[in-house]
């Protein structure tokens, strides 16, 4: 499944782009997170959250295709 | 006054005293409240390692954030007795000493926009996707984490 996904603050740093679509084998998050680790290197060394149609998800939850958004830490305020 | 749909909190820029001085004076026809709580958030010249910040960048996930602000506030009409809340937040660049959030709550009695406040100010920082840059006077950047 193709799926689009958002990078912001320091995650898009590393990913140098905002956004893309990135084709996924496989249905869980993890999943989704294992291409990203291969494709960008510095990843893994990042905290972030992943949320999944703008609620965060969980490693285990299930892809839906809808859109992904890699979301370091909070700074609003 | 309740809004079904999330509104857009985010301002491009600083939020100016003028504007938070005019949604005071708004509220004078408002003749049910008796009490006022304003919550400012301003951008911190710290100094880290030497160099010392002079602005931060704001980004925002914004759909998202919209959302939560809407929770938050949703949640705050049901556990409070509020007569109106408001809430904006900059986005882009607001230099050391500028204002980066704005909290309005109003009620008829003082007790219910101490507690209001707090909660929400809190859940702001814990739960709604704003990033933000922080540039040091050199151009050099870091990015800021809530504590």
């Amino acid at each position: 499944m193709y799926i689009t996904v958002k990078y912001f603050g320091q995650i898009a740093e590393v990913t140098n782009k905002d956004e893309e679509t990135v084709e996924v084998i496989g249905g869980q998050v993890s999943d989704l997170l294992e291409v990203l680790n291969t494709r960008y290197d510095q990843l893994k060394n990042e905290d972030f959250q992943i949320a999944q149609n703008q609620e965060l998800v969980s490693l285990e939850t299930a892809l839906t295709g809808l859109e992904i958004a890699l979301l370091p830490p909070f700074a609003g305020g | 006054m309740k809004d079904k749909k999330p509104k857009n909190v985010f301002k491009e820029g600083a939020i100016s005293s003028d504007f938070i001085g005019h949604s005071i004076y708004k509220h004078q026809t408002k003749t049910n409240i008796g009490a006022h709580n304003i919550f400012l958030g301003q951008v911190r010249a710290d100094e880290i390692d030497g160099k010392t910040v002079s602005a931060i960048e704001y980004t925002a996930y914004e759909a998202m954030a919209n959302q939560k602000f809407h929770d938050i506030r949703e949640a705050a009409f049901e556990k409070f007795d509020l007569t109106c809340m408001h809430i904006y937040h900059s986005l882009g660049t607001v230099k050391a000493g500028e204002i980066c959030l704005f909290v309005f709550v109003s009620s008829p009695h003082r007790k219910v926009v101490f507690e209001a406040l707090q909660y929400i100010v809190e859940a702001i920082k814990a739960n709604v996707p704003v990033f933000g840059k922080e540039i040091f006077e050199d151009s050099s950047h870091q990015w800021k984490v809530n504590s």
